[in-house]
């Protein structure tokens, strides 16, 4: 990873197949970074199987590159230092410690069979310190909140240090004071850290609040992209969603006001 | 002010563990139907120290450490070591405490291996068992791997634990099959299925520890990596992990090393189970802290559990499987009753 040119993940035609079944179907994206990405879409869209597939789980059709080459002919190891995953409902293994568990991001940038180095151990103990986890090292990772544990998550992309950091829907199972947080904390390291974050998210105002581009899925296609103000509009929710909305401004970003008919 | 460090383990445990390995050598020498002092254990041990079976044991004792006592509680060590390495090894592997060679058909593999060579050949060699074993255990490793992958879309532990299981009764069966066709034979099995150790002499020992010493360090190495798993397969690929590579390597690490620990000591169960599980309850889940305790521990305990096997019912002496049997049956027992089912999947 060069530090002077601006590494670009390029998507092009990527399809994934179930069983034979298209789940994704030709999706194209670019994707610099310090930019965030957001996928939406109705469920069943498509949008953890993209993600899935970017981060190498899923096989898959067409091109996933970065600057040229493309990711999938990569070592595990060598992807692992370019696109970091954060899992919808991450694994957080019972009896592990909270600084072993953001250690784990490390192991892209260690051999198999080696062990940390001191730089491993100082690179997780100033993610912690960033985002306020030290306090947390000692614990148990099973023991912790939802929203101890998304920011643990996190924690441990940080620590393996990808330019390109995947989110599957990081806001779902919080309450509305840890997703602001957690979202703050986000766009917050993006504009640090200088990463490009590529997230799924449900909650369409929320989306519109914090990232720059969205990418509206629907039956695995990519249907509408653009900022959220040409994205969030009551003709295209209508379509994909099935449901009047009304968009009002909210201090400069559309906000998805569902309507309700009594009948 | 907060502190962060990994887990590791800390110079008191290494102290502990040395202390323990060398007491439970020195228990496993002095007692016996003979007993011996242990002032005069260490002062025979020290008369040997720079070039081993070197100069005079004339004596009585002389002999019974060097001859008796030494050989056995060395591979005593050794092979628990292993089997316990492995369990721990199994376990990490397939994100599984219950895991353990027996659960993976590798024993059962292990022991058709050395029936069907103890059958088919009227003197049979004794470095033809360890190969026999190894053929034995990779055949029932390889058909566990490949059921338990096929069975279900993607890699589920579950699913290979299953086949384990349906490939154990398989093997068993099918050994079971052998020795009723062979019934001269069936003694001789009989006194190999139920664990030995009363026989070992330094032969034995110098057979199996090249293969078992190659194994654990492999399975050693793999240490931080068994954590890794922990996470589950998609998570660790996505962190850089080769998981289908890491998994096979340490699968076959571990299988070949029970393999060598079976062909001399014959079934030897529950130790793999009972130690790592143990050190779970004292010093936690951390796989780079599990695997070198279970190490030092598995050889202390089958040590000890030896002990028990020839002085609980002198002059006559249990069989050492039958001994960690009634041990370790109960306490898996106890495991499986007091773990709640979210500990184990």
């Amino acid at each position: 990873m060069s530090d002077n040119s601006v590494p670009t993940l390029s998507v092009d035609h990527l399809s994934v197949f179930i069983d034979k079944k298209p789940i994704v179907c030709d999706i194209s994206l670019n994707i610099s970074v310090g930019q965030w990405t957001c996928i939406i879409g109705p469920n069943g869209a498509g949008k953890s199987t993209l993600l899935k597939a970017l981060a190498g789980i899923l096989k898959s059709e067409g091109s996933i590159s970065v600057d040229g080459n493309d990711l999938r002919s990569f070592s595990e190891k060598d992807r692992a230092c370019w696109i970091g995953y954060v899992a919808q409902d991450p694994v957080f293994p019972r009896g592990m410690r909270v600084f072993d568990y953001v250690m784990l991001g490390r192991t892209a940038h260690l051999n198999l069979l080696a062990s940390e180095t001191p730089l491993d151990t100082s690179m997780t103990e100033s993610v912690l310190r960033d985002l306020d986890l030290m306090e947390f090292s000692h614990r148990d990772v099973a023991t912790l909140s939802g929203g101890e544990r998304q920011r643990v998550a996190i924690a441990r992309a940080l620590a393996q240090a990808s330019p390109f950091v995947l989110l599957d829907e990081p806001t779902t199972a919080l309450d509305v004071g840890h997703q602001q947080e957690v979202l703050e904390l986000i766009d917050r390291l993006r504009a640090e850290h200088k990463i490009a974050v590529i997230s799924t998210m449900h909650d369409l105002t929320v989306s519109g609040m914090y990232t720059d581009h969205l990418v509206l899925m629907n039956h695995g296609k990519s249907s509408v992209s653009g900022t959220p103000h040409e994205v969030l509009t009551p003709e295209h929710i209508k379509i994909h969603y099935k449901v009047d909305v009304d968009i009002i401004d909210n201090a400069g970003f559309p906000m998805v006001l569902p309507r309700r008919t009594l009948q | 002010m907060h502190t962060a460090t990994a887990t590791r383990i800390s110079r008191k445990t290494w102290v502990i563990s040395a202390v323990a390995v060398c007491l439970a050598l020195l228990v496993g020498v002095c007692v016996g139907a003979v007993s011996i002092p242990p002032a005069d254990v260490l002062a025979e041990l020290g008369n040997h120290l720079p070039f081993v079976h070197h100069s005079n044991n004339s004596s009585l004792n002389s002999t019974i450490i060097w001859q008796l006592r030494l050989p056995r509680v060395i591979l005593a060590l050794v092979v628990g070591s292993m089997l316990a390495t492995a369990g721990c090894s199994y376990q990490g592997t397939f994100r599984n405490p219950l895991a353990d060679p027996y659960l993976l058909g590798v024993s059962a593999g292990a022991g058709l291996g050395a029936t069907v060579a103890i059958v088919s050949n009227h003197s049979v060699a004794h470095w033809v068992l360890p190969i026999a074993s190894f053929a034995g255990a990779l055949i029932a490793v390889a058909l566990t791997y490949s059921l338990g992958r096929s069975a279900l879309v993607g890699r589920s532990s579950t699913a290979l634990v299953l086949a384990g299981v349906a490939v154990a009764n398989l093997l068993t069966a099918i050994q079971t099959l052998v020795q009723q066709r062979n019934a001269e034979k069936i003694r001789e099995v009989y006194a190999w299925v139920l664990g030995r150790l009363n026989t070992a002499g330094w032969g034995d020992v110098r057979l199996v520890t090249p293969y078992i010493a190659v194994c654990l360090i492999v399975l050693i190495r793999y240490r931080r990596v068994l954590d890794i798993f922990a996470v589950g397969d998609e998570e660790a690929l996505t962190l850089g992990l080769p998981v289908n590579r890491a998994r096979a390597a340490v699968i076959i690490a571990a299988s070949l090393g029970t393999a060598a620990a079976v062909s001399v000591t014959g079934l030897i169960g529950f130790v793999g189970i009972i130690v790592p599980h143990i050190l779970r309850l004292i010093v936690g889940n951390s796989y780079r802290v599990l695997m070198p305790l279970s190490l030092m521990f598995g050889g202390v305990f089958l040590v000890l559990a030896d002990v028990i096997a020839r002085t609980a019912l002198a002059p006559q002496e249990i069989p050492i499987g039958v001994v960690t049997a009634l041990i370790g049956a109960p306490f898996f027992l106890y495991i499986l009753g007091s773990r709640r089912s979210a500990d184990l999947t």
